[in-house]
């Protein structure tokens, strides 16, 4: 991959009087965070593969305000999000997709009472849609037949019960899929939410991420799946800390499905 | 003589019903100090999910041992209630057995009663057992111990005893029956139908009628009498669950589990400041009233709204949510069940504030730092996984996120590396000091 991606802008489009069939939320952690970035890539890879005519933000996109809303920072959340829905608003955005449960959530859940209403996908449901049409073809290849589990991010899971759409993915790579104990409705936080990401952990006797690591290795995975780019951090981590990275990878469902399809 | 007792029964039944209405009303004045909020939409959808999760216990078994027994448990106390209302009559008419003219579905009643007594009785040494014995993890916790422990023990020593009262009485009363006495023995035949007690019985077979009418008598008395008092005990102990359980699903939130409500205050000012027509130093209009600026978040009682206060009272103290939560279980302070202990506890003292004074008068305390620290609240990864666990829809979630609100935006007391992060949003809207015209170049960058 020698050329860089092409990774159209809202503003382009618009120059060229486009409208994209769908817009690409990519999320702070999927702009700025190195691991995460990574998960942007091989996503934009699969909307290029599917060809998905969509398009970005780029630079007029700001944080949904989710941290410093769960943070208790109401000013600074409503704030953001009446920015960013000036701007959704502006393009006539119809359709969102976004790598990050919690910018899914915040705009799915929390803007349309601000005057944000879009049709907001998770990527894995948007995956899932895609190959529902036929537009993208899912098959094992290096993934067959081994043990993953899927961590379920909560923001995706509890608040907005999607459970289904990243394990049908992976049961489309033919991957044998090990449940945890803890596992869907009771699956446990990583330990990023509510804006934990960016501080220190209160006092206790573990860490959240080593508490849910553990539980992974409870059942051996070669891979731990995630769909959220903090629980990739925390999962990582929390895997590094057992001296266990080159036994068990952390990886994203759209990077698997990349990854299988070689791109 | 049987004239005096009617009156006795009659007498204790007004002061039993009316203290306990006198406490209802207490309950209800507390609870209306918080704020209001409208939960009158979708009627509908909240008497089915009340049915549901509330009439049904749907969410008791996903913890299958505890769950199975408290359906029993909850039956059992619905059914049996059927058979109070037999025992109302009866000490207010003098009658016996009153309900007995049913025939042969009175004797498939009482059976069913004393089986259901039988399994009741079992059920409780069970949960006794479980609570004192066993090393469950959410029976652990630090706000258990003292009065919470000994509450949750009471409750079920009195249950055993009702039961026991309750099974005693009817072998009496059959045996009473078998010996033909006046007011017991029907020309009918033996009324009633007692598997259960009617194995107690043969121990009273060598006593003497009197006896074995004092023996009727005082269990009949102790078990209506003790139902009273526990009537009136609910307000006093965690146990207001079996009453509020139902209000309190059918107010529960039917949103995502993800959405938190966006808070109006804040959007009055937030669109005031990006009119560009507002003026910032404007005068009030003419005739307004400048009223106090309203407070953002929640930092005591008063600050919560109505449906957290229900809640609080609503909590029985079982810990599924704690035994679910992230910070709980890596051993931080935060325990969502304490939360809620917490709300009610200072409601509680706010109450009695009032009942004292008239009105409440300034006691110096809060719910904040008072009962629940900072350190707790700040623990919350906001998972949802208390609110996923509530059996009967408490949401322990709201109230940490108001008291988060008001930490920051009264107090701008958030941790440092929190308003690091947030100063980063602010200026270059990413929680990272990056600069917000890179966002794209990640496409740029090859690999």
């Amino acid at each position: 991959m020698a050329e860089a991606l092409k990774v159209p802008t809202m503003a382009e489009y618009l120059a060229e009087g486009k409208k994209p069939e769908v817009l690409f939320w990519v999320g702070c952690a999927g702009s700025f965070d190195d691991r995460a970035k990574k998960i942007t890539k091989a996503f934009v890879k699969l909307l290029h593969e599917a060809k998905v005519d969509f398009a970005v933000l780029g630079t007029e996109e700001s944080c949904t305000g989710d941290p410093a809303k769960r943070a208790g920072n109401e000013f600074l959340f409503q704030m953001q999000a009446a920015t960013n829905i000036e701007v959704l608003n502006g393009y006539e955005i119809k359709k969102v997709v976004t790598a990050c449960p919690h910018c899914f959530n915040t705009i799915k859940n929390e803007y349309p009472s601000l005057g944000g209403n879009y049709e907001v996908m998770h990527h894995t449901q948007f995956l899932k849609s895609l190959l529902n049409e036929g537009r993208l073809k899912v098959e094992g290849g290096k993934f067959k037949g081994k043990s993953i589990t899927f961590h379920d991010p909560c923001y995706l899971g509890r608040a907005n019960n999607e459970y289904e759409a990243p394990r049908d993915l992976l049961r489309k790579l033919e991957v044998e899929l090990v449940e945890m104990r803890k596992c869907k409705r009771n699956g446990l936080c990583c330990g990023a939410g509510g804006a934990q990401m960016f501080k220190e952990p209160e006092p206790g006797n573990k860490d959240v991420n080593i508490e849910r690591t553990e539980q992974a290795m409870e059942v051996q995975p070669e891979i731990i799946a995630a769909g959220c780019p903090f629980c990739n951090t925390m999962m990582t981590d929390g895997v590094k800390n057992k001296h266990k990275e080159n036994e068990i990878a952390v990886m994203d469902v759209a990077e698997m499905i990349a990854n299988a399809h070689d791109l | 003589m049987q004239i005096v007792a009617q009156i006795l029964f009659v007498l204790v039944l007004i002061a039993g019903i009316g203290f306990f209405v006198r406490n209802i009303r207490r309950l209800l004045r507390n609870i209306k100090l918080g704020r209001e909020v409208d939960r009158s939409d979708n009627a509908g959808e909240r008497f089915a999910k009340m049915a549901k999760i509330a009439l049904g216990q749907s969410k008791m078994v996903r913890r299958p041992i505890a769950g199975i027994l408290h359906i029993i448990v909850y039956l059992g106390f619905i059914i049996i209630n059927i058979e109070v209302l037999e025992i109302m009559i009866d000490g207010v008419f003098g009658t016996h057995r009153v309900f007995a003219f049913m025939g042969g579905f009175y004797n498939f009643l009482i059976a069913f009663f004393e089986f259901f007594a039988l399994l009741v009785f079992v059920g409780v040494v069970i949960f006794w057992i479980r609570r004192n014995w066993r090393h469950v993890y959410r029976f652990m916790g630090r706000e258990l111990k003292g009065w919470p422990k000994d509450d949750a023990n009471y409750i079920l020593y009195f249950e055993m005893v009702l039961m026991a009262l309750f099974l005693t009485m009817n072998a009496a009363d059959y045996q009473l029956q078998l010996n033909g006495v006046a007011h017991y023995a029907s020309e009918a035949g033996i009324l009633g139908s007692f598997p259960v007690s009617g194995f107690i019985s043969p121990l009273f077979d060598t006593l003497s009628n009197p006896t074995l009418i004092i023996i009727e008598r005082t269990a009949w008395w102790l078990h209506i009498a003790g139902i009273l008092f526990f009537l009136n005990y609910l307000y006093y102990s965690k146990h207001l669950h079996i009453l509020l359980a139902f209000p309190n699903v059918y107010f529960s939130k039917l949103t995502p589990q993800g959405k938190f409500d966006n808070l109006e205050s804040v959007q009055k000012e937030v669109a005031l400041m990006m009119d560009p027509n507002a003026d910032p130093f404007a005068a009030p209009a003419e005739g307004v009233e400048e009223g106090e600026p309203e407070k953002f978040g929640a930092s005591d009682v008063f600050d919560l709204n109505q449906i957290q206060l229900l809640n609080s009272y609503t909590c029985t103290e079982c810990g599924r949510c704690t035994a679910e939560c992230p910070a709980n279980l890596t051993g931080k302070k935060l325990s969502p069940r304490k939360i809620m202990m917490d709300t009610r506890d200072r409601l509680e003292e706010v109450g009695e504030n009032i009942n004292k004074n008239g009105q409440y008068e300034d006691d110096g305390k809060h719910l904040l730092d008072d009962y629940i620290l900072r350190e707790e609240l700040w623990a919350c990864t906001t998972c949802n996984a208390c609110v996923e666990a509530c059996p009967i829809g408490i949401d322990p979630l709201s109230i940490i996120l108001d008291m988060r609100r008001y930490l920051v935006m009264e107090e701008s007391a958030a941790p440092n590396e929190l308003a690091m992060a947030m100063t980063n949003i602010e200026n270059n809207g990413a929680p990272w000091p990056y600069n917000q015209m890179d966002r794209l170049n990640w496409a740029k960058e090859n690999k």
